[in-house]
């Protein structure tokens, strides 16, 4: 775990161009019909191509979620700045924002023509099921990286039954379950 | 014109920094100035953009785009989009490069390993909580446990997938 950021500095050579990265940006942002966005990020920057670790992806979803702004466009400058600095978080936020708004914009003029329909709404909610299947890969994914030993997977059980059963605040639940969690791998990483 | 532009950008930049943990929770506020102070729009125009920037691919922030766009065109539609987004990027943007100095300090690979079960039990829950509210109860859950499962054990393409939840609701009709 100790090794990982010095891992991905090690493999510059594959680093995307600002072209790739924009364009792979804007083609999450222009798919993702149904919701699912992180999960469609995790697969193309993680998995597919190896642009970003899983830990380092997963960190920064953190990362973002606790900070304020929309979460996937945070994510995406998270992403966008691991990988090419600066330039690289600003093809990433615009890629992530600019093409959906065409698209919306597109969509609102014939909108009057859609709604009419009543087949729309139904497929789109058939649609936003399947996204949710790419929310929950992404969770099986992350909880596997999460469970190295019994304490992380006691922290993940906890954040999930406080936010899923007892409905707490996400914001207080990150504030309670993050320092006791880095604590704990503080302790590790300096005990080795 | 320029009077709209501006109040556009001044009602919708504090709720960028107020979007913490998902979008969802501005709504309110959006249709509060939108439609009752600033009367951009009225109820009916508010709940088909609403509906409509669920059906758009991308951030569903992308609301207040539709809102400005009803406001004053294509300018209208670009100074609300800026409003939305720049503050609180600009905010994750020096995060990030401050993050990047560190990333070699104990406490910055603490907080990264430490944050990862914190992000899993985030992810399921948030996952579990939009599994709840979908709609077509139990065929929203077949569709996103089997994509979810397709996707783990094979090397199908989401887009597949997306199509034949579409698919499936038309033909079986849930909560119809």
């Amino acid at each position: 775990m100790t090794e990982r950021s010095f891992i991905r500095t090690a493999s510059v050579s594959d680093e995307p161009t600002l072209l790739a990265l924009f364009l792979l940006f804007s083609k999450i942002g222009v798919t993702s019909f149904g919701g699912g966005i992180s999960g469609w990020m995790m697969r193309d920057f993680v998995r597919k191509r190896g642009w970003v670790t899983e830990e380092e992806f997963l960190s920064g979803l953190a990362l973002t979620q606790a900070f304020p702004g929309i979460n996937v466009v945070n994510l995406a400058i998270w992403v966008g700045y691991r990988l090419r600095g600066g330039s690289g978080a600003l093809v990433a936020a615009l890629g992530m924002t600019v093409p959906p708004i065409l698209v919306a914009i597109a969509m609102m003029t014939i909108y009057s023509r859609i709604s009419d329909s009543r087949g729309v709404p139904i497929a789109m909610a058939g649609i936003a099921a399947a996204a949710i299947g790419l929310s929950l890969e992404m969770g099986v994914h992350a909880a596997r990286r999460a469970s190295t030993n019994v304490l992380s997977m006691f922290i993940m059980l906890a954040t999930f039954v406080a936010i899923f059963i007892l409905k707490l605040n996400l914001i207080w639940v990150v504030l309670v379950a993050a320092p006791c969690s880095i604590g704990a791998a503080y302790y590790g990483l300096t005990r080795r | 014109m320029l009077d709209v532009l501006l109040r556009l950008f001044t009602v919708f930049a504090p709720l960028s920094f107020l979007t913490v943990g998902g979008g969802q929770s501005i709504i309110p506020a959006i249709y509060h100035q939108s439609v009752e102070v600033q009367r951009w729009i009225d109820n009916s125009q508010f709940l088909d953009l609403f509906a409509l920037s669920r059906l758009t691919p991308g951030p569903k922030s992308l609301l207040v785009t539709l809102i400005g766009w009803q406001a004053a065109g294509w300018a209208g539609a670009i100074i609300a989009s800026v409003a939305i987004f720049l503050p609180s990027a600009v905010l994750v943007y020096f995060l990030a490069r401050v993050w990047k100095r560190f990333e070699h300090a104990v406490l910055v690979q603490a907080i990264e390993a430490g944050l990862i079960p914190v992000a899993a039990g985030m992810i399921l829950a948030a996952t579990g909580i939009i599994l709840n509210a979908a709609e077509g109860g139990f065929w929203a859950w077949a569709v996103a446990l089997s994509s979810a499962g397709l996707l783990l054990s094979t090397r199908i393409s989401p887009f597949v997938l997306l199509g034949a939840g579409g698919v499936i609701f038309l033909l079986v009709q849930p909560g119809a």
